[in-house]
Parts: structure tokens; sequence; C-alpha cells
């Protein structure tokens, strides 16, 4: 099953949790904000929301930056 | 001298300087300079995670947030929308409904889209944002962003990143004059005295990131900065000596040996 994640095409075996593929990333879910289909998902309804096959997903943190 | 203290949207902070976290050779030269600019508020930028980058680093592990308010920004958005939405991610991130505002216009001079700066700025208003907004060194700006409810205004020195210092020194003073809300001086910062003028002009405060990030010796850069923002904001409170053409001499013009 192929989902659009942070703009690029990636494999997940079967529709997941926020929760599980954070996990399978080894992103702490704790330093991330994640978009799911343009939606703002709050930290508390990463282990409900699932992505399935199409999703698109956005997942962002903090990064160096003072202004651009 | 006893300072009033300087408060953004009911938050009191103990320095007047606010620096940004980009273009340190190192996270930990970064916190170093952190450590020595005595700045107790630090900017981020929004960015998707690196999926590649398998060391998993984290900013925010060189970021001592019991004691540094972190304020994340919207920089490189060009439009309200893109700025919106990086808000909103950002305030998902860190759990703060505080955001610099940046929504900019064009590409080379970096220079804010003041027509998509205040619409993004009230929109974030009534989602219940804090909104700092990045602005030009126009006071008429200010005055509506200040009307869409931004918590402080945020005009440029110069050019992000030219370390021009203030172009507009008439500019700076007038805003400092009508705004109702802090005045931060950001972008465009030089070198120490550039934030010493800022200051003396009646700026609340000054954000920088360039001038110490891109210095030679960012620690030492941090530092002089911290000294410069202290001595600019005392000397405001001090009252300057009126600027006059010719010499007034100091010492007493009586008892001239030999006259």
């Amino acid at each position: 099953m192929r989902i659009t994640l942070n703009g690029d095409p990636f494999e997940i075996d079967q529709p997941l949790s926020v929760s599980d593929l954070l996990a399978r990333l080894a992103i702490d879910p704790r330093r991330v904000a994640v978009e799911h289909n343009r939606i703002i998902l709050k930290r508390q309804a990463f282990s409900e929301i699932i992505v399935r096959e199409g999703d698109t997903l956005e997942i962002v943190n903090f990064v160096g930056g003072g202004a651009l | 001298m006893n300072d009033t203290p300087f408060v953004i949207a009911g938050r009191t902070f103990r320095s007047r300087l606010i620096v940004g976290t980009g273009k340190y050779s190192s996270f930990a030269i970064m916190a170093q300079a952190h450590e020595a600019s005595g700045a107790d508020m630090v900017t981020v930028a929004v960015r998707r995670v690196n999926l590649l980058d398998r060391t998993r680093e984290s900013l925010l592990d060189y970021i001592d947030t019991t004691r540094i308010f972190i304020l994340p920004n919207t920089a490189g958005c060009y439009t309200a929308d893109e700025a919106v939405r990086t808000a909103r991610l950002g305030r998902e991130a860190g759990l703060s409904n505080w955001v610099k505002l940046e929504v900019i216009g064009d590409e080379r001079t970096l220079f804010p889209d003041n027509e998509a700066l205040v619409a993004a700025t009230r929109t974030l208003v009534k989602e219940g944002f804090v909104v700092l907004p990045y602005t030009n060194d126009d006071p008429v700006v200010c005055r509506k962003l200040e009307d869409a409810g931004a918590a402080a205004v945020m005009p440029l020195g110069a050019p992000i990143g030219s370390g021009l210092g203030i172009q507009n020194v008439n500019n700076i003073r007038i805003i400092r004059e009508f705004a109702r809300v802090p005045v931060v001086v950001d972008a465009g910062v030089g070198t120490a005295s550039d934030a010493s003028l800022a200051m003396e002009l009646g700026a609340d405060a000054v954000l920088m990131n360039t001038a110490i990030a891109g210095a030679q010796d960012p620690v030492a850069m941090a530092e002089a900065m911290k000294h410069a923002v202290i001595a600019g904001r005392l000397a405001y409170r001090a009252g300057r000596i009126p600027r006059r053409a010719y010499a007034t001499a100091s010492s007493p013009v009586e008892g001239m040996v030999g006259r």
C-alpha cells in the first residue's frame, strides 16, 4: 500500500495507526506534529487515527532557524 | 536602575535579547551561544522531519526548555495560508500558542508581504494565537498589525541576514512612539552597536540570529550582544543629551592658570 509521506511515496504493508507509523520510523511522538490528509492531529489522537492506502501525511518538527 | 519588566501577552522575560537557532556550525556551539547571550526566548523553524537522518539528533536536546521559552516561527512561508498552516503545526509540535509570524513577499530581500501578514495575523489571533509578526519598518503597517491583535510588532532593522544595521532609524523611533504593544527590532543587526542603537531608540527587545551564528566566534558575539542590549536599554532610560552642532565645555572657564 502506498501513502505519501512528507511529499514522497512511502510503502506500508497494511493500515496502521499514526503511533505505529511513528514507532516504525523511530520518531519520538512528543517531538513532532502530524498532519493527516490536511488535518492537523492532536497528539492524543495518534493512536486512534489509522493511515490507509492513498493517505497523505506530513510529519514536522522544530529545526534551527531564526528567519528566512 | 530598576527597569520595567519586558512583558509580552502577560509573560515576563528576563532578557531583552531574543535569539535564533539557525546557521550554527553545531548544536553544541548554539547551546553555548544561547547561554552566553542570556536570552530566555529562542525562535525555531518548523520543517518536515528528515526521514533519512538516522541519528535523530534533535534541536530540542540542546535547548533547556525549563529556562528558555520556544517561539516557533513561520520562516520561509510566502502566503498567508502557508504561514497559518505552519503556525498551527508549530503549536501542535510545541504545545504553545505563540508564533513569530513571517509571510515573505520577495525572495531576494525577504521583505514581508504586508497585506498577507495582516490577514494571517487576524486569522491566527482569532484562533487564540499570541502573534508576533515580523514586519516592515512601517509605522502604518505596525498599527494595522496591532489593530489585528498582534501581541507585539517586530519591525526589521534591515533585510534578514544582511548585517546592515538599522537603516531607518527615524521609522523605528516613530513605530515605538505609536505602538501600544512591545516593539522588537527583528533582523538586520550586524554587530553589537546595532543592537545598542535599536534599544536606544526605545525598542523593547531585539531579535537576531545571523549576527551571532555567523560571527567568527559566535559565543563571544552572543556575550557582546547581551551587553549591547543591556547598555542600549540603560542609555534609553537614562535619557541622552541633545545633539548640538558646537562644543560646550565640560570644565569651568574660571581659574585658568596664567590668565
